[in-house]
């Protein structure tokens, strides 16, 4: 128990590290910019025409604070940092006067529930199917699988989401290719509105898994075709234990370990491909959001997108390690 | 040279892989015989579809979409180099510099290398592209896209480094009163080599992935032609609603060439480098 | 080669012999870019095992021992591949042709033949709790309920001397002599007629090894079982082998009652082996051989071992010396047997 103990709180040291190199990181660039954020948002606002000085004066106020030139660089940094402990971002320019906090939260349950189910998808299957290939080498089968996912890994989300807009949205049009879900439709617990959310979410997912996929499914094959020449494998085989348990408990088992670490450490990159996957398909969640931002000069709410991501991310991370004892015994028991 | 004639008489990936690049690389060298200058519009009759006059049709923009696709090739693949090499530089650095070191100072640099890994790239590249808006060119672009992108690689360095640390001619190395400097930049280099080579294929790919995604949603310099601005433009133009379809596809493909062709370099040379995968295809 | 045959054919009648083996050649194949590449690793080898025998094999690293047993135990994986020969078990009338009918072995893995590997610190699947592995491995073979097989196991254990609650442990908990010992008790539980042990004392320290080596001795005796020992080590293979072969790159040299051996020693090689063992109250410098143990994939010509003989002729170098009797009833293949002076 003491070396879990351990192993938990070093985890933990790991990500408030994580968190505080990322946010610090995001202070130092959105300080550092050669534009003037306040001014620049403020112009764009009024620029907009009919917005009453009070709200203009408030905008100015909590963005001044955000990014702002009161006090000396650290005081500015600690207030950052207040504002990111609370989740005060602030009002959102392109949703005005609705909070940053608001905002993101709106959307963050879409990127969470699209990309947990395509990351676990991509993973289970990439997995699944590389141990596959690397314990039968010399299936035909396997082989065709393994050229197919791995000609698709190195290909830009982007495309792979365009090609499937191409081929679902024009040439064979099956599947909605835009949006989190029907329109008229109001959200809640009703069969006709989680249906649409699927149905909507199936080719962002698709696009997801396909991208995905190949990493896993490379990694793992040549995880497993190391680990049955290992001793303990190969000791198995010689007792004549059965194949699929051989399979299963002594090859899969152990290949799958450095897999669930690998998870955590691809987090990031995966969080990328959803922002992109969200752009291509108009999904209603944070990385569209970022975009959409961006676009529309929204500084409170590409800094408070920027800083929620890199927490999340780190999260998520940090779950992973936490549950990786659960399948190690060499670490629960130290 | 031997090396290279028996893997392309063997390797099929490196065969297809280096025609495929080959094609890529002919594109890159026609477009410095551009009968136009790249950056101008309205040159050609716009919304032309392939034929024999216009090869690949021409776009929207009245530009011609083979002359358009040689010039953003090759300014795509400026940039990829680009960060490849600069992110080679920091990867090896750290990489040689932690493994020899060891112990402490090892467990440190790596600490902060996990810790930059687990940053996610994108909001971060887009925060930046965000503030710097319009003082952001490619040559900064391609340094940030360079400091985000050796961490894993520079861990496989270094892991092939920890090894090398206990070897006998480093210690003979050490005790004959080489420095630190000479001794990684003479006796370890060679070894990492290998390995350099193999992660600058992926690293190359992931780069080129990077720029053609910043393109494709305009946060780059999009006058100046590449793969992502093609793409970028014809979306802008509604290519694919409007029916000029090739705008958009003929970018798609070969994206998918290049990229295909990096990949299978990047497999048969990580083959060649690690004999057990050569095992494995005899039927092992 | 005549002689050898004959020989070989007499024993194969002889019901005593639980393992015949005749003109085995495995090598390892390797084609790479065109090129074809053979790694003579188990050369022509013919040999016989009795019941309730212990039969040692020595030799250098990379003699071909660790291959032949691995080619007796129906082990080997591409790309090595049995060219030539057979492997034959013989369990109480059931035979067991290895390479003729590979599907007979592997019903009696376990049952009828185990193995004790080489680096047994690592043969425990390192997620899973032992009594998993006791499980996986013998369930099956023991033909008895959940209650009963467990009560058989921890009864095993206990005669081994090992504590019954061991089964519920992980490997990495345990230290490497346990989980040596474990390895032993999981190889034995079946009570099988034929072990193959690797080296199984070669990673421990100097005391567990006695240990281990006594309790292999201790169940081979209850059990009457054959067992093929492997070790370079000379001195293990004087204290608890019955008969012993001597392998020299890939090919056996000697072969013969292990006392016999070790008193008369009849080829050059044999004799070397034997006088590098220290002895108490012995105090000449021991004498090495020149050169180092040839590469299997390019073999001297003639008898593999002329390059360094002391007593090598001219005709060494052309001819291949044929296992032949030799005068201490062992076999020797040696143009100059039985000239040796045990060093």
């Amino acid at each position: 128990m003491h070396g879990f103990l351990i192993y938990v709180l070093k985890r933990l040291g790991q990500f408030l590290f994580v968190v505080f190199t990322g946010v610090t990181l995001a202070f130092l660039i959105a300080h550092f910019s050669p534009v003037d954020p306040i001014e620049q948002t403020v112009s764009l606002l009024t620029s907009f025409g009919n917005t009453d000085p009070r709200s203009v004066e408030l905008l100015r106020e909590s963005l001044r604070e955000l990014y702002g030139t009161d006090g000396s660089l650290l005081e500015q940094y600690f207030t950052f940092w207040g504002r990111v402990l609370t989740g005060d971002f602030g009002p959102s320019l392109s949703a005005f006067p609705t909070p940053v906090s608001t905002v993101i939260g709106r959307a963050l349950p879409w990127t969470v529930g699209l990309l947990t189910l395509a990351t676990l998808l991509a993973w289970t299957i990439g997995n699944l199917f590389g141990a596959l290939a690397g314990y039968f080498r010399n299936n035909r089968f396997l082989k065709g699988v393994g050229v197919l996912v791995m000609s698709m890994q190195p290909i830009p989300t982007y495309i792979v989401g365009l090609t499937l807009i191409i081929v679902f949205g024009y040439l064979w049009p099956v599947l909605p290719i835009s949006g989190g879900a029907q329109l008229n439709l109001e959200p809640g617990f009703t069969w006709a509105y989680i249906s649409s959310v699927l149905v909507h979410g199936t080719l962002p997912a698709l696009t997801l898994v396909c991208v995905g996929l190949g990493g896993w499914f490379i990694s793992m094959r040549s995880l497993v075709s190391n680990i049955v020449t290992e001793d303990h494998v190969v000791y198995a085989e010689l007792a004549g234990v059965r194949g699929r348990t051989i399979f299963s408990q002594y090859v899969a088992r152990n290949a799958m370990l450095p897999q669930v670490t690998g998870l955590a450490l691809t987090l990031g990159h995966v969080f990328g491909g959803a922002v992109i996957v969200e752009f291509v398909f108009n999904y209603p969640g944070v990385g569209k959001l970022l975009i959409a931002g961006i676009y529309a000069g929204d500084y409170s709410l590409v800094l408070g997108v920027t800083t929620i991501a890199i927490i999340a991310v780190a999260a998520a991370m940090f779950l992973i390690d936490i549950l990786y004892p659960l399948i190690d015994p060499r670490v629960k028991l130290g | 040279m031997k090396v290279l004639i028996d893997l392309l008489r063997y390797n099929r990936e490196f065969l297809l892989g280096t025609i495929l690049i080959s094609i890529i690389l002919a594109l890159v060298a026609a477009s410095f015989f551009a009968p136009y200058d790249e950056l101008a519009t309205y040159v050609v009759i716009p919304d032309m579809p392939p034929s024999a006059e216009y090869w690949l049709g021409t776009t929207s923009r009245g530009q011609e979409v083979f002359w358009q696709l040689a010039a953003a090739m090759r300014n795509t693949l400026l940039f990829g180099v680009v960060v490849a090499l600069v992110s080679r530089v920091i990867a090896i650095a750290v990489g040689l510099v932690s493994g020899y070191l060891g112990g402490r100072v090892d467990q440190v640099i790596m600490a902060i290398n996990d810790t930059l890994n687990a940053l996610p790239n994108i909001p971060i590249l887009l925060l930046l592209v965000f503030v710097l808006r319009d003082q952001m060119s490619w040559p900064i672009l391609a340094v940030t896209a360079a400091l985000l992108g050796w961490q894993h690689d520079s861990r496989l360095i270094r892991s092939v480094a920890l090894s090398l640390r206990n070897r006998e001619f480093t210690r003979h190395a050490v005790f004959s009163g080489m420095r630190t400097g000479q001794i990684l930049w003479r006796e370890h280099l060679p070894y990492v080599m290998p390995i350099v080579f193999y992660t600058t294929m992926n690293n190359l790919i992931w780069a080129i992935g990077l720029e053609v995604t910043l393109s494709i949603l305009g946060f780059s310099d999009i006058n100046r032609p590449t793969i992502g601005g093609m793409i970028y433009w014809a979306n802008a133009h509604s290519a694919m609603v409007a029916g000029i379809w090739w705008w958009i596809v003929v970018p798609m493909a070969f994206v998918v060439i290049l990229f295909l062709g990096l990949f299978m370099l990047a497999m048969s040379v990580n083959e060649y480098i690690d004999p057990r995968s050569r095992l494995a295809r005899m039927g092992a | 080669m005549h002689e050898v045959l004959s020989k070989a054919k007499k024993t194969a009648v002889t019901p005593k012999n639980v393992l015949t083996v005749e003109g085995l050649k495995a090598y390892y194949i390797n084609e790479h870019f065109g090129v074809r590449r053979e790694v003579r690793a188990v050369d022509d080898i013919s040999l016989t095992v009795q019941r309730n025998e212990v039969y040692g094999i020595a030799g250098e690293s990379s003699s071909g021992k660790s291959s032949l047993i691995k080619t007796l135990a129906g082990a080997i994986r591409p790309p090595m591949r049995v060219v030539d020969g057979s492997v034959k078990f013989d369990f109480g009338g059931q035979s067991i042709d290895v390479y003729g009918a590979p599907e007979q072995l592997k019903p009696a893995r376990w049952r009828h033949l185990s193995y004790i590997m080489q680096g047994s610190m690592n043969v425990l699947n390192p997620v899973r709790r032992v009594k998993h592995s006791f499980h996986d491995f013998a369930y099956r073979h023991m033909g008895l309920s959940g209650a009963a097989f467990w009560s058989k196991v921890r009864q095993h254990l206990e005669r081994l001397g090992l504590d019954p609650d061991v089964l519920e442990a992980f490997p990495h908990q345990l230290s490497g002599g346990m989980r040596q010992r474990i390895t032993i008790a999981l190889a034995t539980v079946c009570e099988p007629e034929f072990i193959i042990a690797d080296e199984p004392t070669t990673a421990l320290d100097v005391l567990v090894q006695q240990d281990v080596l006594g309790l292999i001795k201790d169940v081979q005796a209850r059990m009457q079982a054959s067992i093929i020992f492997v070790t370079h080590d000379m001195s293990v293979h004087a204290a608890i082998t019955d008969r012993l072969a001597i392998m020299y790159a890939g090919r056996l040299a000697e072969e013969g009652a292990t006392q016999a051996l070790f008193d008369n020693p009849q080829h050059p090689y044999t004799a070397h082996l034997i006088g590098s063992l220290p002895r108490i109250g012995d105090v000449r410098v021991r004498k090495s051989l020149p050169g180092k143990p040839p590469a299997l994939s390019d073999p001297p010509s003639g008898c593999r071992f002329h390059p360094r003989c002391p007593l090598a002729i001219e005709r060494c170098s052309r001819e291949v010396p044929l296992m032949q009797p030799s005068a201490t009833g062992g076999r020797v293949a040696c143009f100059r047997a039985g000239e040796v002076v045990a060093a």
